[in-house]
């Protein structure tokens, strides 16, 4: 049996007398993109914190490519080898498109200082690191971009800038945080699309609320809600699951199963 | 932006030229007043040089800067002290006395405000915002106390320097040579700053800076960052400290005082946060404000507060904001 | 050492501790509603003592003296609220930092110009200048516990406010939630400048109470200040519960620390080295307190979540 990427056990975790996160257990083996849905309140915010390091549980265990990371911060966890994109784009505004994406690529190869050369030697002429990040600018389609400040892109160019963030740490699981917010139907399915493409890369962990581009992508849902994983299966399970139709999707999906 | 670059650059070129030539003018025209007075705006600057990179670059609001500053001018009173009476510092484990050698009190200096940051900076960087401002003063506030109630050094009267400190082969006691010492060592810092603003752990701060969460996520811890910064920031600033007691020929407490760290802040702030000549614009605009108003006028403090308000509410550019433009943004 | 040094001593502590509350007070209620950091609340506190002294010495009233402060203050901070500070509460913390250092700076100058350089003196009032008798012998001035009464006074005051009035709700609501109270129809301004002026008023009578005990001079202000940020960052910023436990504890602290550590190491060390070492400590003790109260709680004892 191959390792998961990602193995969340038991996972709990309370504010005060809301229980946010009531024992969840979810898997994201790799090469598959995994889906969290569940409709608002259901905690997804919550669990994305504690996959992400931000949050600790209050009981349960995170495993990360077999590592316990639990207690490990969240520069420790990316280190590692998680990448992760924000439902509120977070950015380093002052840097332009280029320069945030220098450092995410400083940051995978050489950390805040690496050597004594890195106190010293400038970061903006060096080459070789420029050279990298318009490849991955490149990648992510935001090349004509690279010089602009990160205030001047579209919100759509924002998400694939996070995207190529995270890319650029060469990650092996990716966690993304509602990636399609206030994407438009065209950018929408220029980002599936891209997204179709990284799954051999790394494995996701995809939250989101476009039905279309989950039952797009995933090879596997979960559906979240009061803290709670009430169905895992693939695409076509959760869509024939009358117990998900009733807790979350309605006739939303009964109407899309029918129609398709 | 090859403008804005250019722009600021010629700024830097002139503030840097018209420091270097007032006190040789000065001093052609026997005015040794005015030399040291030159003296006092490359050490006043350079110690805004430190706090910027702490407070400008690394977004760290300390409030207690003038613990460094006041460390340094007391390193340099203490050796001067023992040099003078044959005493010693230290007697256990290992002997320490006293030194007439500038160099070093220098290094010893910054040694000593990086020991001291190092663990004010441990246990203050793990606060932000608010709590991180008044920390950073109770802190000062704390080695201020401590300073005015020991006896052995001065107490609340300070402490003289009978002799000033010397450098191999160089008459530091000449008015002139000492201020060329000062700006040499300015002038290696803004250099200094300027390779770390630029390198590898200058991004790193200034994302620390811009947005700590995007740091940490790319895999950077950001608590590291700032308390280097913090750090390498104290040291420069325990530098001038020392300068500043040379100077003067006297270690007072009030160098360790708040209002000497707000007066820090403000030559940043003045001169323009952030931007590298903005502590030599910053002190050298205090200093001669200071030098005129406080010659006509009892109410030389009113004015810097009024001044010093409307550049809050109204000019937050700063000098070298004013005349280069905005920074550019990469 | 006897048991009525000893409880004189505490005495003191919790007197200074209610002095320091009347001040943090003020700052963390500022803070928790406005989110404003003001540097210039030590010289509120010395606006209230010199008209305090000044009016007190006019009309030979302590009490109208004491009046004239609170109300001296109150003015003082609700015109600076409305000229200077209500442009501060979007600027981030470095602005507003810088903004009532500058207030120091003029309060002070402005200060020395009306009433000169040389320190008033207020006398303590007829009526409290005896002193109780204390159990195991002694006595206390009752001047000094009537202060610790006015500040447990205003303590029981403050609660009361906060939790019975629609000031209070107001006020509490604004800490929770400061965009929701304006969408709510409450008015923020006035509400604010009445938060301030609050504030303010308790510092002026906290400097009124003090002026009979120590002379009245420009810049008494800003050791007060000090501690109060202490007290403030041990009881946590924006919690009242938590200013008046951090002010008993660094009032106490700072005082029983100046009496007892010299003492402490006259035990085994020399008396003069004794002195020197202990009075340096004792100066650094409460700044230990707080390192030490960070170190476990790095948001104080009674944190806000704002």
């Amino acid at each position: 049996m191959t390792d998961a990427l990602l193995k969340l056990e038991g996972l709990h975790k309370s504010f005060g007398a809301l229980k946010a996160t009531d024992g969840v257990d979810l898997t994201v083996m790799p090469g598959e993109i995994h889906a969290l849905i569940g409709p608002n309140g259901a905690g997804k915010s919550t669990l994305i914190a504690q996959v992400a390091g931000s949050l600790k549980p209050d009981a349960g265990r995170v495993m990360l490519l077999g590592e316990n990371v639990t207690t490990w911060p969240v520069a420790r966890r990316a280190r590692l080898g998680l990448g992760r994109t924000f439902q509120v784009s977070s950015l380093a505004n002052g840097f332009s498109v280029l320069r945030n994406v220098m450092l995410a690529l400083q940051a995978r190869k050489t950390g805040a200082f690496g050597s004594w050369a890195g106190f010293w030697a400038s970061v903006r002429r060096d080459e070789g690191l420029r050279a990298e990040a318009l490849g991955v600018l490149d990648r992510v389609r935001l090349t004509l971009r690279a010089e602009d400040p990160v205030g001047a892109l579209s919100h759509g160019e924002r998400r694939l800038l996070e995207v190529g963030l995270a890319l650029a740490l060469s990650p092996r699981l990716l966690l993304l945080d509602e990636p399609m917010a206030g994407l438009g139907p065209e950018g929408t399915k220029e980002l599936t699309a891209f997204l179709a493409t990284l799954k051999h890369e790394a494995g996701m962990l995809l939250v989101e609320h476009d039905m279309d581009a989950v039952f797009a992508l995933a090879d596997r849902i979960s559906v979240l809600v009061y803290g709670q994983i009430i169905a895992t299966g693939t695409v076509e399970e959760i869509r024939a699951s009358a117990a998900v139709r009733e807790a979350y999707l309605g006739d939303h999906l009964h109407e899309k199963a029918g129609g398709a | 932006m090859g403008a804005a670059l250019n722009r600021e650059m010629l700024v830097n070129a002139a503030l840097a030229l018209l420091l270097l030539a007032a006190p040789l003018i000065a001093f052609a025209l026997d005015e040794p007043f005015y030399v040291a007075l030159a003296s006092r705006v490359a050490i006043l600057a350079l110690a805004g040089v430190g706090l910027n990179l702490a407070l400008g670059i690394g977004g760290m609001v300390s409030f207690g800067h003038a613990a460094f500053f006041g460390l340094g001018g007391y390193v340099a009173g203490i050796a001067a002290l023992h040099a003078f009476e044959g005493s010693a510092f230290l007697v256990w484990p290992f002997e320490i006395g006293g030194s007439e050698h500038m160099l070093v009190i220098c290094l010893v200096a910054m040694a000593v405000s990086a020991a001291v940051a190092l663990a004010i900076g441990a246990i203050s960087l793990r606060t932000t915002g608010v709590y991180f401002i008044m920390i950073t003063l109770a802190f000062a506030q704390m080695i201020y106390y401590f300073a005015i109630s020991l006896p052995t050094y001065g107490g609340e009267d300070g402490l003289s320097i009978y002799l000033r400190s010397g450098l191999p082969g160089i008459e530091a006691d000449d008015p002139l040579t000492f201020f060329l010492v000062c700006y040499t060592l300015l002038l290696a810092s803004l250099f200094c700053m300027h390779r770390l603003v630029d390198s590898r752990f200058g991004a790193a701060l200034q994302c620390a800076r811009m947005n700590p969460e995007r740091l940490a996520t790319l895999g950077i811890a950001p608590y590291p960052v700032k308390l280097t910064a913090f750090t390498l920031s104290a040291m420069v600033t325990g530098l001038a400290g020392a300068l500043f007691a040379e100077l003067n020929g006297f270690v007072s407490p009030s160098m360790l005082s708040w209002h000497l760290s707000g007066e820090i802040i403000i030559f940043v702030i003045l001169g323009g946060v952030g931007r590298l000549f903005g502590p030599v614009a910053g002190a050298a605009l205090f200093i001669l404000l200071e030098s005129f108003i406080g010659g006509w006028t009892d109410r030389w403090q009113l004015v810097l507060g009024l001044i010093l308000l409307s550049v809050v509410l109204f000019a937050r550019g700063g000098v070298v904001g004013l005349l280069a433009g905005r920074a550019r943004h990469d | 050492m006897s048991a009525a040094f000893l409880i004189e001593q505490l005495l003191n502590g919790v007197q200074l501790g209610v002095m320091l509350f009347l001040m943090a007070a003020g700052l963390t209620l500022v803070f928790g509603v406005m989110g404003l950091i003001n540097l210039a609340h030590g010289s509120l506190f010395m606006v209230g003592a010199f008209f305090c002294a000044w009016i007190a010495g006019e009309t030979g009233s302590f009490w109208l003296g004491l009046g004239g402060g609170f109300l001296a203050a109150a003015a003082a901070g609700a015109l600076v609220e409305i000229l200077v500070i209500r442009r501060l509460y979007d600027r981030d913390h470095l602005d507003q930092v810088l903004a009532t250092f500058a207030l120091i700076l003029i309060f002070s100058e402005l200060m020395r110009w009306v009433f000169g350089d040389r320190p008033l003196y207020l006398d303590i009032p007829e009526a409290l200048s005896g002193a109780v008798p204390l159990p195991g012998g002694g006595g206390y001035p009752a001047y000094r516990l009537a202060i610790i009464g006015v500040g447990l006074a205003t303590a029981a005051g403050l609660y009361l406010l906060i939790a019975k009035t629609r000031l209070g709700m107001q006020i509490r609501a604004g800490e929770s939630d400061r965009e929701m109270i304006g969408a709510l129809g409450v008015d923020i301004r006035t509400l604010y400048t009445a938060v301030f002026a609050l504030g303010a008023a308790l510092a002026g009578l906290a400097g009124g109470l003090v002026g009979a005990l120590q002379s009245v001079q420009v810049g008494m202000g800003e050791p007060v200040l000090i501690l109060a940020f202490v007290v403030i960052i041990i009881g946590g910023i924006g919690s009242i519960k938590g200013a008046l436990l951090g002010a008993v504890l660094v009032g106490v602290t700072d005082t029983l620390g100046r009496v007892f550590l010299p003492q402490l190491f006259g035990l085994f060390l020399p008396a003069s080295e004794a002195s020197s070492v202990g009075s340096a400590l004792s100066a650094m003790a409460i700044y230990l307190l707080m390192a030490a109260v960070l170190a476990f709680r790095p948001r104080g004892l009674f944190p806000v979540d704002a």
